[in-house]
C-alpha cells in the first residue's frame, strides 16, 4: 500500500502539489490525471524521491521513503516513463537487467528473469534479448521499458505516462497487455495520464488533480457518475455513457457459441448456419479467415459470394478490448457482430452491438444523477448516431 | 560484412599503416636517395648527426607527454563541469582553455623558458594548453548530449551518481570525447615541431635548423616525417574512436 498524507512540494512561492493526501491499496491501479501542471507527475516522482516533498508523510507499506536512501529505495520501486529511456548502447537483456545487477544477482538468476519477463510482456525472448532498443519499434521498447521496471520483481510500480508516446493502435495493445500482466503481478501502480479513457480503462481509482490539489479520488464509476465538482465534470467530458463502456471488456459480453469451419465455402448451406447469423471461416489453426452471411445466404445467393474475407489483425476484437473500442471498430467497419480472437488470430466468439446497448441500458439506472444539461440519447439510437 | 568484421578490417588497415610508417623512417638510405633526387646541389640533403627515426621517437615522447597531460587533465575537467559540483566553473573553465587554445604556442614557449629552462619542460607546458581546448569542449558536450531521459531513468532505478557517469555517460559520450582527443591530437603532432625552438628536439629540429642555414631539404625531411605522422595517428585515432563507440549506437 501507498499512503500520501497531506504532502505537499514547493517551488518558491508556486505551490506544485497542495496538501495532497490518498491511498493506493496494494494491488490496485491508482491513476493520476489532470490538466497540464496540476502536480500529477510531481506527486508520482515524490514517491520515489526523484523530488523530495517540501512536507508531508508518504509511506509505502507502512515505510516512510524518507527512511531509506534514495537509491535502496528505488531499487524497491519499478519506474516506467513516456519516452521509455531504454540504455542504446545495451541489449534488451542487459537493459532488464539493470536492478538485478545493482542488486547483484547471480548471473544465472538474471538471464532467467529476462527470459520470464520478455515472455510476460510478450516479446519472444530468443528473437529479442540481444536486440539493441534502436532495432525495436515504439510499442516494442515500451514492452521492454515496462519489463526492466519489472526486473527486480518490486511491488511497486509508478508509470509515468507510459503510453504516451505511441500510436493509437500501438497505444491499445499496450493498454490491454498491461492489463494483462496487472492481473497476473498484481502490482501497486500508481500512473500518470492525461488520457480520461486511458485513466478509465486502466484505473481501479482515479485522482483528479487541478493546480496541486486534488478534485476528486474515486472509482471511474463514481467519478462519471457523481462528480464530486464542475471541473471533475468537465474534465470527464459529456460522453460519459460512452465512456463508460470503456469500463468493459469484450470478455464480458462476448458469445462463444459460433459456428465456424476450417473447410471453405463449399460446404456451407443454410443448415450449417443452425440458427447463428454467421459461419465463420476459420484455417486448420483456427484463425479467422471470414465469414459467411446467413441472411444473404437465406436469400438463395451461393456461400463463395455470400462470404467475406478479412485480414482478423483488422476486422476483429480481443477480449481484453473495450467495449467502447469495439463499438468504434463496429461503426467503423459498419457492422453490427464484431468477430473476437486471441493475440494470434485464432477465433474465439463474436460480439453484438446488441449485447453493447444491453450492456449501456443495464448501467443506465445509476446514472440518473447526473448534472445538469446532461444530455443522455436513449440506449438504442446510442449506438450509431451521437458517437464520434 | 558485419559489424564486428567492420571493427577488425578497419583496426588491421590502421595497424598495417603504423608498420608502413615505422618502416619508412628507419630506410635511412632511402630518405637520402630521394632528397638528394629533390635537391640535386644539396651536399648533404639529409640531417646529419640523428636519424630520422630517432627524431620520430624524440617527437612521439614530446606528443605523448603533452597529449597524455591533456587528456589526463582535459577529460576529468570536463566531466567536473558538467557535474552540480562544477557546473558553477563550466564558463571560467570554457574561458580558459579557449585562451589556451588562442595563445600563441610559440609565446608560451618563450614564457616557460626562464621558469623551466630550456627542453623538454616548457614544449610539454605550452603544448598541453594548446591541446586542451577540443578535448575539455568535446567532452562537455559529449556529456550533455546524452539524453537527459536516460540519466532521469537510471536515477528512477536506483544507480547513484556515478554509477550512472562511468555506465551511462561515459560510454555514450565516448564517441565524441575521443573525437576530441583525435583532433587535439593530430594538432600537437604539428604543434610539437615549434617545440624544437627551445631545444625539446623532435621532428622540428631539421626544419628549424634547415631555415637556420638555408637548407630546404632538412625542412622538407622533417615537415614529411611530421605530416606522414599525423596522418598516422589520426587514423589510428579514428579507429579508437570506432573501437569505443558502443555497438547498439552503430549506424
Amino acid at each position: 500500500m501507498i499512503r500520501l498524507t497531506e504532502v505537499t512540494k514547493r517551488y518558491g512561492e508556486t505551490l506544485a502539489v497542495d496538501r495532497i493526501s490518498l491511498e493506493v491499496p496494494t494491488g490496485e491501479v491508482s491513476v493520476l490525471i489532470g490538466p497540464s501542471g496540476c502536480g500529477k507527475t510531481t506527486t508520482l516522482r515524490m514517491i520515489n524521491r526523484l523530488i523530495e516533498p517540501t512536507s508531508g508523510l508518504i509511506e509505502i507499506d507502512g515505510e516512510d521513503v524518507m527512511s531509506v536512501s534514495p537509491e535502496e529505495l528505488r531499487r524497491r520501486i519499478g519506474y516506467v516513463i513516456q519516452s521509455v529511456g531504454l540504455f542504446p548502447h545495451l541489449t534488451v537483456a542487459e537493459n532488464i537487467a539493470t536492478v538485478p545487477r545493482l542488486l547483484g544477482w547471480k548471473r544465472e538468476r538474471i538471464a532467467s528473469r529476462v527470459r520470464e519477463l520478455l515472455a510476460v510482456v510478450g516479446l519472444e525472448p530468443a528473437e529479442y534479448a540481444e536486440k539493441y532498443p534502436r532495432q525495436l519499434s515504439g510499442g516494442q521498447a515500451q514492452r521492454v521499458g515496462v519489463a526492466r521496471a519489472l526486473a527486480a520483481d518490486p511491488p511497486v510500480l509508478l508509470m509515468d505516462e507510459p503510453f504516451g508516446a505511441v500510436d493509437p493502435l500501438t497505444r491499445e495493445r499496450l493498454q490491454a497487455a498491461f492489463e494483462r500482466i496487472q492481473r497476473e503481478v498484481r502490482k501497486t501502480v500508481v500512473l500518470v495520464t492525461h488520457d480520461v479513457d486511458e485513466a478509465i480503462r486502466l484505473g481501479d481509482r482515479i485522482a483528479l488533480m487541478r493546480t496541486g490539489r486534488l478534485e476528486q479520488y474515486d472509482a471511474p464509476e463514481a467519478l462519471l457518475d457523481h462528480p464530486a465538482s464542475k471541473f471533475v465534470h468537465d474534465f470527464v467530458g459529456a460522453d460519459r455513457a460512452l465512456k463508460r463502456l470503456g469500463r468493459v471488456r469484450v470478455a464480458d459480453v462476448m458469445r462463444t457459441d459460433v459456428v465456424m469451419t476450417a473447410d471453405g465455402t463449399r460446404k456451407i448451406d443454410v443448415a450449417a448456419c443452425s440458427g447463428g447469423r454467421f459461419v465463420y471461416l476459420v484455417d486448420d489453426d483456427g484463425v479467422l479467415e471470414g465469414w459467411v452471411d446467413c441472411r444473404v445466404l437465406a436469400a438463395g445467393t451461393p456461400a463463395e459470394e455470400a462470404g467475406t474475407r478479412v485480414d482478423w489483425r483488422e476486422a476483429a476484437a480481443t477480449p481484453d478490448t473495450t467495449l467502447k473500442d469495439a463499438l468504434s471498430q463496429m461503426l467503423g467497419l459498419g457492422f453490427r457482430d464484431l468477430a473476437v480472437v486471441d493475440d494470434r488470430g485464432r477465433l474465439l466468439g463474436e460480439v453484438s452491438l446488441r449485447a453493447i446497448e444491453q450492456t449501456m441500458s443495464g448501467s443506465d439506472a445509476h446514472v440518473s444523477n447526473l448534472a445538469e444539461g446532461e444530455v443522455l440519447g436513449a440506449p438504442a439510437d446510442t449506438g450509431e448516431g451521437e458517437v464520434e | 560484412m558485419s559489424a564486428t568484421g567492420r571493427r577488425y578490417a578497419s583496426a588491421a588497415g590502421a595497424l598495417a599503416l603504423v608498420v608502413a610508417f615505422a618502416w619508412l623512417v628507419a630506410q635511412q638510405p632511402l630518405w637520402e636517395r630521394a632528397l638528394s633526387a629533390i635537391f640535386p646541389g644539396s651536399a648533404n640533403p639529409v640531417y646529419p648527426g640523428v636519424t630520422l627515426a630517432d627524431l620520430v621517437v624524440r617527437h612521439l615522447a614530446i606528443v605523448g607527454f603533452s597529449s597524455g597531460l591533456t587528456m589526463l587533465v582535459g577529460i576529468p575537467l570536463g566531466v567536473w563541469v558538467t557535474r552540480p559540483s562544477g557546473a558553477d566553473f563550466r564558463e571560467v573553465v570554457a574561458a580558459a582553455v579557449d585562451f589556451g587554445q588562442t595563445f600563441p604556442p610559440i609565446a608560451v614557449l618563450a614564457l616557460m623558458v626562464p621558469i623551466l629552462g630550456f627542453g623538454l619542460g616548457p614544449a610539454i607546458v605550452a603544448l598541453f594548453l594548446y591541446g586542451l581546448f577540443p578535448v575539455v569542449s568535446n567532452t562537455v558536450a559529449g556529456i550533455e548530449g546524452v539524453p537527459r531521459t536516460l540519466v532521469d531513468a537510471a536515477r528512477g532505478m536506483g544507480m547513484g551518481r556515478a554509477r550512472i557517469l562511468l555506465t551511462l555517460e561515459v560510454p555514450l559520450a565516448a564517441r565524441v570525447i575521443m573525437a576530441g582527443v583525435r583532433t587535439s591530437v593530430v594538432i600537437n603532432i604539428g604543434t610539437a615541431t615549434v617545440a624544437a625552438a627551445v631545444g625539446a628536439g623532435g621532428l622540428g629540429d631539421p626544419i628549424i635548423r634547415g631555415i637556420n642555414v638555408q637548407n630546404f631539404a632538412y625542412v622538407l625531411q622533417g615537415a614529411t616525417a611530421a605530416a606522414l605522422l599525423a596522418v598516422v595517428a589520426d587514423s589510428l585515432l579514428a579507429v579508437t574512436e570506432r573501437l569505443l563507440t558502443p555497438r547498439g549506437l552503430e549506424a
